[in-house]
């Protein structure tokens, strides 16, 4: 069996509705997590993220100034913050497929359609450091990679296109740009 | 709390790059890889939390009253400066904080017809035409429903409520919708003299 050192685990809870935040912190407090930040708009969870570089954010959808979605897509650009590959679980009240679908392709990491219970929140903290995905860059899309298990019997249009290629070291982007000179 | 506990990286974070033709497939160095081990015999952390949230909900009525009095004010709000976008808005969150919550806070009934008012003023082409007693409708089941929770026949009554309003939404829905889709008629020509 695997544990999870939350104590080592730094997160930032986006969500506009107190008694929500109350209650993530109070699980993630209880699974041993030390470090939870919140805010409580799409705009002051940006600002919180850039500050405080979480390991792992957990944002609502619904939310003033810019919501869930908007947040990830400003997440999600490479070069633009200190962790454009940080992990992201959206929680949110919307289960219906077409919005799962659209947060996906926004780039978030794991979806948690609410009620919230405490197990369901676990399997996605495990999920996301126990099986990282790699990131995926196309014109259109920066993101995890959103096909979770190769699919042996899928007879529909190949999107990615070019054989196989060498895999290059590449320094982070962000990191380049901070460096002096 | 403690902020900034993370050590800066003392050297620049590198990626595995594989380029294709349209897409390159990244691999992050695995920052969370040290944060994995073995699990203490005994340690159930999801036993530890659900237990945290059984201790804390004795101030999930209250939590869920403070809801339903938010939905309250939204709807009055609406009403009183008309459905603009900053009206709806309010009116949209304050519903689907209820529809996600209502479950978590022991007032699974709720739920439901929150998430009928969400379709009605989300899927609404305009949310303007949406008439006031159907919204009136579905914030008064809120707050009743709510407020009887606890009656014995409450589910049964609940699920006939939120039917109805399902209904009488869809009925609105599709009524606006096929208004919007008619084509428009031209005036009748005048015959000439």
């Amino acid at each position: 069996m695997i544990r999870i050192d939350f104590n080592r685990l730094r997160f930032l809870v986006i969500d506009d509705n107190a008694h929500m935040r109350r209650i993530m912190r109070t699980l993630l407090h209880s699974f041993g997590g030390r470090e939870v930040y919140e805010a409580e708009d799409g705009a002051s969870g940006l600002e919180a993220f850039m500050h405080h570089i979480p390991d792992i954010v957990i944002t609502d959808w619904v939310m003033p100034i810019f919501d869930g979605l908007e947040l990830t897509q400003m997440i999600r650009q490479p070069g633009a913050n200190p962790n454009p590959y940080v992990a992201i679980i959206m929680l949110t009240g919307h289960s219906e497929k077409k919005r799962v679908v659209a947060a996906r392709d926004a780039g978030i990491t794991e979806f948690l359609a609410k009620p919230i219970s405490a197990k369901a929140l676990y399997q996605r903290i495990l999920n996301i450091v126990v099986n990282p995905r790699p990131f995926i860059k196309t014109r259109s899309y920066f993101g995890p990679d959103r096909r979770r298990n190769p699919n042996l019997n899928y007879a529909g249009v190949e999107r990615r296109k070019g054989g196989k290629a060498d895999i290059i070291k590449q320094q982070a982007l962000f990191d380049k740009v901070k460096m002096p000179g | 709390m403690k902020k900034g506990t993370h050590m800066p990286p003392t050297k620049p974070d590198t990626h595995d790059v594989a380029r294709f033709k349209d897409h390159e497939v990244i691999t992050p160095p695995n920052k969370l890889k040290g944060v994995v081990g073995r699990a203490i015999e005994g340690d159930d952390p999801v036993a530890r939390a659900e237990a945290a949230l059984a201790q804390l909900s004795s101030e999930f009525s209250d939590w869920m009253h403070d809801e339903c009095d938010q939905l309250d004010r939204a709807r009055r709000d609406a009403h009183a400066a008309g459905m603009a976008a900053p009206q709806r808005d309010a009116l949209f969150r304050a519903a689907h904080d209820i529809k996600g919550q209502a479950a978590t806070l022991g007032f699974p009934l709720v739920s439901a017809v929150a998430e009928s008012l969400c379709v009605l003023i989300d899927e609404a082409y305009d949310a303007r035409c949406i008439p006031a007693p159907l919204i009136d409708q579905h914030v008064d089941a809120v707050r009743a429903i709510m407020r009887e929770h606890d009656r014995p026949d409450a589910e049964a009554i609940a699920e006939l409520l939120t039917r109805r309003l399902r209904d009488v939404t869809a009925e609105f829905l599709s009524r606006e919708g096929k208004d919007r889709d008619a084509p428009e008629t031209s005036p009748p020509i005048a015959p000439v003299k």
